[in-house]
């Protein structure tokens, strides 16, 4: 006991928590000038937050090397983690660029907005890059309050209040099934960092038909599956997703979705590889589940917020798919999806933020009849964001689909891939009406409300690009994506 | 080791059996002539005013939310001050960080007049 | 001795549960829940672990439960606006369903076979709080100094929430 101090200065990296640590100091810099200027002043917030994001993604980008592990093995910043952390960061930063006029038009410039989402960012990026079940846990911890608060920001709108609420119950509810998962394993293996457990199981066989082990790994997957937004579990999705802010909504369904997506992950592959065999058929029946529900039921939604809701849980669903492969291919097609889907759909949020009128219920089918045509820059970007998410060849949607589903393949899942592709197929008709409605339906408004401001519109430039560098030339960012894993 | 919570043991036995006994000897023992004004609800002698059950003001659990929250650091505490000596320069270091970081919470509710009594 | 005491507090403890949910006045129920606390506090102390019967009491019958009666009075719910609610059934099957996996789990799941380096004896000899201590400050480190922005972003949620004027 008395030579602690040296193991404690030994076990330290700074260099492995460097992002969030960034992030964190930003965040925490933002909430006191926010505090200490005079009221009324507007501070440039959202700039000083895309600044932090900047320096943050030049630490995540020095991450690509050599893995770094810190903490006692609490955190390992390998390429798995840099590339999530380079997910979260476009995430966030789209979300930024297109907050500002947002919050200004709804009424609510909250100074706190920014902080939360710089925090949310810090805790996806523990989440990524924890190895024990303790820093993920805590990370989850970070990124889904600091979501409650976001979501249920405005205050005086009934809906948001109703976002949060119902956020927080079930999202607290997720993480007591959660915690209860993780303690199970560790009264299994004595160990909650994820590659001992790992270890523990495959020299203990026996242990892996214990009913505890297998209770375990189905309470972490619920925690997680809520998270993702996987059915039965996304119950919470459409309602918190239409009432919370916009561009919270759009943060919500690519960053922290991503988040839980790569700690299940790696949960999953590195810790409960002995139970591949099970947690493979459950997810198998799961993301057919999650496809098809999503899938059926956005086709009845008319108010896009809702739809878009619906629609991200199936593309969670496509998500799981490689989930379930679990092998080189399908795995990186997680990653690569999930910067597409970023891309996609935060560029379609930002189309919605521009287009909404004060309180957003112009936000529906009807009030986007002639759109296209009225609004030529924003009606052309949301279609190729609609094409996009359908899953068309030269966009990123169709080549992340098309990995995850070779990846389904490889492994031999083969009536996996068919019910995938005949869900896209399904979706092809709930993305076209909208873009029906925007084309081929007589304007009843001149849209004389919509403004292109400059943030939003640099948002919706990048995810153009983003989709089409990744459609076109999706080569060189799967062969990063192939580099990323981790077994 | 269990043996020296016997003093506790024998404690919280005395005050649940003084609480029982008080009971039941007043009811026994104690003359009861009811009129309305013993009956009435205490309130520091003063004459009761409306309804007990009014709706508390969030005032109230903004405080208690806070007051948990640094329970919480202060419950951190306990294990770092017993293991000062050992952990030495480093886990003071640790420790200044964790009250940093909430430090800069405090300043925000304080600037933001959470505290104040609006 | 132990054993009679452990089933004497067991029993107040699942009792005190029982009257958490079928108690009519919120505010008994919470009383209750109090009750429940103490009861796992007690607990702990069997287990040899007083530091966490300790912050049991300090943190869950002490401030957390301040903050439920707080948020009982806030919404104001008297014991007149309690309806009759008609779950009795579906909560019967589910509690039953439930206690058949403990039971199935507890019968047919061992704990691993390993015991850990830190044995009863080792928590005498060295003492309960100095080896929380030793985990959290040494192994722990990052866990650690991630709760403090976790509860960096409570005290945050809690201003921009509930006050009156952000």
């Amino acid at each position: 006991m008395d030579n602690l101090m040296q193991i404690a200065m030994q076990n330290v990296n700074y260099g492995s928590i460097m992002p969030s640590l960034v992030l964190c100091i930003f965040g925490m810099a933002l909430l006191l000038i926010n505090v200490f200027l005079p009221r009324g002043k507007t501070t440039p917030a959202s700039w000083i937050a895309l600044i932090g994001l900047v320096v943050t993604a030049v630490f995540a980008a020095r991450g690509w090397g050599d893995p770094q592990f810190g903490f006692a093995g609490h955190v390992a910043l390998d390429k798995f983690a840099s590339f999530s952390n380079i997910i979260f960061l476009f995430s966030a930063g789209l979300t930024i660029l297109m907050s500002d006029e947002y919050l200004q038009r709804e009424g609510y410039p909250i100074g706190e907005y920014y902080p939360l989402i710089l925090f949310a960012t810090a805790g996806a990026m523990w989440m990524a890059s924890g190895t024990d079940m303790m820093t993920i846990f805590l990370g989850l911890e970070v990124l889904s309050i600091s979501l409650y608060i976001l979501a249920g920001m405005f205050r005086g709108q009934l809906r948001s209040n109703e976002a949060g609420l119902k956020y927080f119950l079930l999202g607290a509810f997720s993480t007591g099934f959660l915690v209860y998962g993780i303690a199970l394993i560790y009264g299994v293996s004595g160990t909650t960092n994820v590659a001992d457990i790992g270890m523990y199981l495959k020299s203990h066989p026996a242990m892996l038909g214990n009913p505890m082990t297998i209770a375990g790994m189905l309470l972490i997957s619920v925690g997680f599956l809520f998270k993702i937004g996987a059915a039965p579990f996304h119950m919470w999705a459409p309602d918190v997703y239409q009432g919370a802010p916009t561009p919270i909504t759009a943060f919500m369904s690519a960053g922290p979705k991503a988040a839980a997506l790569v700690a299940f992950v790696r949960i999953l592959i590195l810790g409960l590889d002995g139970l591949q065999g099970d947690w493979t058929s459950l997810l198998w029946v799961l993301a057919v589940l999650t496809m098809t529900v999503g899938n059926i039921i956005a086709i009845n939604q008319t108010n896009i917020k809702r739809m878009l809701a619906y629609s991200s849980i199936s593309h969670a669903g496509y998500a799981l798919v490689g989930l379930v492969a679990a092998n080189q291919i399908g795995v990186s097609g997680i990653l690569f999806y999930m910067l597409a889907y970023t891309f996609m759909n935060l560029g379609a949020f930002a189309v919605l933020v521009l287009a909404g009128k004060k309180g957003e219920e112009n936000l529906t089918l009807e009030g986007f009849a002639g759109f296209g045509f009225k609004r030529p820059f924003l009606g052309v970007a949301m279609s190729i964001f609609l094409i996009s998410l359908m899953g068309i060849p030269t966009t990123a949607g169709f080549a992340g689909k098309f990995y995850i589903f070779a990846g389904a393949i490889k492994a031999g899942y083969i009536w996996l891939a068919v019910l995938g592709v005949l869900n896209s197929a399904v979706s092809l008709y709930y993305y076209l009406r909208v873009m029906v409605y925007m084309y081929f339906k007589e304007p009843a408004e001149d849209y004389g409300w919509v403004t292109l401001h400059a943030g939003a519109v640099i948002s919706i430039i990048i995810s153009v690009v983003g989709v089409f560098y990744l459609g076109l030339i999706p080569g060189k960012v799967m062969e990063m994506a192939r580099m990323a894993l981790f077994f | 080791m269990l043996d020296s919570y016997l003093p506790i043991i024998v404690l919280i036995g005395i005050a649940v059996g003084f609480a029982i006994c008080t009971t039941i000897f007043s009811r026994l023992i104690g003359q009861k002539k009811p009129t309305e004004v013993k009956l009435a609800p205490y309130e520091c002698g003063m004459p009761p005013v409306g309804s007990a059950r009014e709706r508390m003001s969030m005032k109230f659990y903004i405080i208690a939310m806070l007051f948990i929250v640094f329970d919480i650091e202060a419950v951190f505490l306990y294990p770092w001050a017993v293991m000062f000596k050992k952990l030495g320069l480093f886990g003071f270091v640790e420790m200044g960080v964790f009250i940093a970081i909430l430090l800069v919470g405090y300043i925000y509710v304080w600037k933001k007049g959470a505290l104040e009594w609006e | 001795m132990q054993v009679l005491f452990f089933y004497l507090v067991a029993f107040v403890a699942v009792a005190s549960g029982l009257l958490v949910v079928t108690c009519k006045s919120p505010v008994n129920s919470a009383l209750a829940l109090v009750n429940t606390f103490f009861c796992l506090a007690i607990f702990y102390v069997m287990l040899h672990a007083p530091f966490m019967a300790a912050i049991q009491i300090m943190v869950y019958a002490g401030a957390i439960m301040v903050l439920i009666l707080f948020v009982i009075m806030l919404l104001n719910l008297g014991v007149e606006t309690m309806k009759k609610t008609t779950h009795t059934v579906w909560g019967i099957v589910a509690g039953s369903l439930v206690m058949m996996l403990t039971f199935f789990f507890i019968k047919r799941g061992q704990p691993a076979n390993i015991s850990g380096p830190i044995t009863n004896e080792v928590v005498e000899s060295v003492g309960h709080t100095q080896l929380i201590g030793k985990h959290i400050f040494v192994d722990f480190l990052l866990p650690f100094e991630i709760t403090s922005i976790l509860l960096l972003v409570a005290i945050v949620g809690a201003v921009i929430l509930a006050k009156k004027e952000v």
